[in-house]
């Protein structure tokens, strides 16, 4: 009886306040690309099919549009070609070089026992050279992901840099329906295709924080009445509400190991940074100030944790030795620094930082401390840093409307990632 | 209301709890709704201790005394106005206490969570005056909504002035 009144309770709470999902797909986000580099690389993809005849998802359209956002490329379209090769001998570099293409990615697919095979080839072709030959398999259901891996192939043999198109993105949408605002949490592969829905609530959803395996988000739900924080499986859609204390409970963020999270309490009177240890469940303060402490995040060791303080009169970005409990300032320019994220460099530090009554997103180089606006939006906030540490997506308005917008970190390159329905924030880029 | 409201606290503990280790959580599970019915609908639609549930019966709403406070950018600090109200609800609460809930917000320029902060310590401020006036504070309860629950929803000058207070509800 007891447990069936708390199954019904369960169920009570999810019909009532929150819906919970696992990872299924629905609609997308499209992109608008507004700025690229002054010279990007001009590359061919040619049709990559089963002996001519098309695939359910167009792969080699899927890696051009991947090469093309990464504002690095620009492909060659496809009613320009004089010829589609799909292997090697097949190419006549006369046929690239006519267009100005400095490379070509060939391929061809087969099709065994529902699993898709991909042979797929870099050509250099000034050189007439073949950079590389690999292979990729997928299920049916993979062929978006064979077409990203292609996509990080070719970036990294052309860029150097290990391409970040096979990552995802988690964010919060807000919008009114029947009256109330209704809240939701959604992932999509980092091209805004595959949008899957992780949890729907009448109260407000933030701060989603990424796993550093990439399985799970730790969130902040606002459905007791209350904030708490939560984390869930993405696979299973199973969940665990961690904290419930009073006053605010915020700001999740992953250990680099996976084992602990930071987070921001109020419970004692005021906000503090605290860690907690997933595994004893044991909450450790680790900051001890009257001021506002919050928005940590883990540096790359592990050793330390940045977060915003205002303890020095306005919000500017501190680090916090964990073992020592030393703290540090690190921002000095501006009167308003906040939310920091670092690359995985553990070198660049991205934050909101305020430039003449203006809310942007800013680098800062820890060890040179130059600082640089990289966007002007309006309203722009929530950076994450892809994991190559070559872009970063953030939050900014356009019109009335919250919208994603990405920005490389040399700032070179810019689009918008628009929703097609209601506000889109906090955007949260996967760890791989 | 103070009963009821220590019990709709007790729920929504007990729903944290039991949501901690709700572990089925896949929709289509919505269809063995067996258990449902042993759950008075009732409890549930109050056991969310929201604004909608206290505001309108925690004070006497005809006194016309304003009960939302507006603040400075980045500020906690009360105007003369807030302080005049507050003394008014400070005066009634101490002759007639019932329990209130002070939701402190912030506009949307800053960070989100720098923001619940920001409001928290504004609703602790309009918190603390009722309490230096006398208000016995276990009466009071304090939630931050941040940016999360604006009041205006322009981006502009006027709708971030309406949109950093605190609501007395």
């Amino acid at each position: 009886m007891r447990k069936s009144g708390i199954t019904g309770i369960c169920l009570l709470m999810l019909l009532c306040s929150v819906a919970v999902f696992p990872l299924t797909a629905s609609a997308e986000l499209t992109i608008e690309i507004t700025q690229g580099v002054d010279n990007p690389t001009r590359i061919g993809i040619a049709p990559i099919t089963r002996d001519g005849k098309s695939l359910p998802e167009d792969v080699s359209k899927i890696v051009s549009a991947d090469l093309q956002r990464s504002g690095l490329f620009r492909p060659i379209p496809r009613r320009d070609m004089l010829s589609f090769p799909a292997t090697t001998k097949e190419v006549y570099y006369r046929d690239w070089r006519i267009l100005g293409a400095e490379y070509l990615v060939v391929g061809k697919t087969t099709h065994r026992g529902g699993i898709y095979e991909i042979t797929f080839s870099l050509l250099e072709v000034h050189s007439a050279k073949v950079v590389f030959t690999k292979v990729v398999k997928g299920s049916n259901t993979q062929l978006r992901d064979l077409a990203h891996y292609i996509s990080d192939e070719v970036y990294l043999a052309v860029t150097g840099i290990p391409g970040a198109f096979s990552t995802r993105v988690a964010y919060v949408t807000a919008a009114p329906f029947n009256g109330k605002m209704r809240f939701r949490l959604m992932v999509s592969d980092v091209d805004g295709a595959r949008e899957r829905l992780m949890l729907e609530s009448k109260e407000p959803i933030m701060s989603p924080a990424w796993s550093p395996d990439a399985k799970q988000l730790a969130y902040v739900s606002f459905e007791t009445g209350r904030p708490a924080i939560f984390r869930q499986d993405l696979a299973t859609a199973k969940r665990e509400q961690l904290t419930n204390f009073r006053g605010l409970n915020g700001a999740p963020s992953w250990s680099p190991d996976g084992r602990q999270l930071a987070l921001v309490l109020s419970k004692d009177g005021n906000p503090e940074i605290y860690t907690f240890d997933l595994q004893s469940r044991r909450f450790t303060r680790r900051t001890k100030h009257f001021a506002i402490d919050t928005e940590p995040n883990w540096t790359p060791d592990g050793k330390s944790l940045i977060f915003t303080s205002d303890r020095g009169g306005s919000p500017q970005i501190y680090k916090l030795g964990i073992a020592s409990g030393s703290v540090e300032r690190l921002t000095f320019r501006g009167s308003y620094n906040a939310r920091p994220r670092l690359a995985k460099d553990g070198r660049t530090l991205v934050m909101v930082h305020r430039d003449q009554g203006r809310f942007h997103i800013a680098s800062q180089d820890l060890v040179t401390g130059d600082v640089r606006v990289l966007t002007q939006t309006y309203l722009d906030e929530s950076p994450t840093v892809a994991p190559n540490g070559a872009m970063l997506l953030y939050a900014t308005k356009k019109g009335s409307k919250g919208v994603l917008a990405a920005v490389s970190l040399d700032a070179g390159v810019k689009f918008f990632l628009p929703a097609r329905f209601g506000d889109v924030r906090e955007p949260a880029w996967s760890p791989k | 209301m103070k009963t009821q409201l220590v019990k709709y606290g007790v729920i929504a503990t007990l729903f944290s709890m039991l949501l901690a280790g709700c572990s089925s959580t896949d929709t289509s599970d919505t269809s063995s709704s067996g258990g449902v019915k042993t759950m008075p609908s009732s409890s549930v639609a109050t056991g969310k201790v929201d604004s909608s549930s206290v505001s309108g019966s925690s004070l006497d709403s005809d006194s016309g005394v304003a009960r939302v406070f507006y603040f400075e950018f980045d500020k906690a600090i009360l105007n003369s106005e807030a302080r005049a109200a507050l003394s008014l609800h400070a005066q009634s609460l101490k002759a007639n206490p019932v329990n209130i809930r002070l939701e402190g917000h912030a506009d949307e320029r800053g960070t989100r969570e720098y923001n619940m902060a920001l409001g928290e310590r504004r609703a602790n401020s309009a918190r603390d005056f009722l309490i230096q006036e006398g208000v016995n504070s276990s009466l009071i309860e304090v939630i931050s909504y941040g940016e999360e629950s604006p009041a205006s929803m322009g981006s502009n000058e006027e709708s971030w002035a309406l949109n950093r207070r605190v609501e007395l509800k």
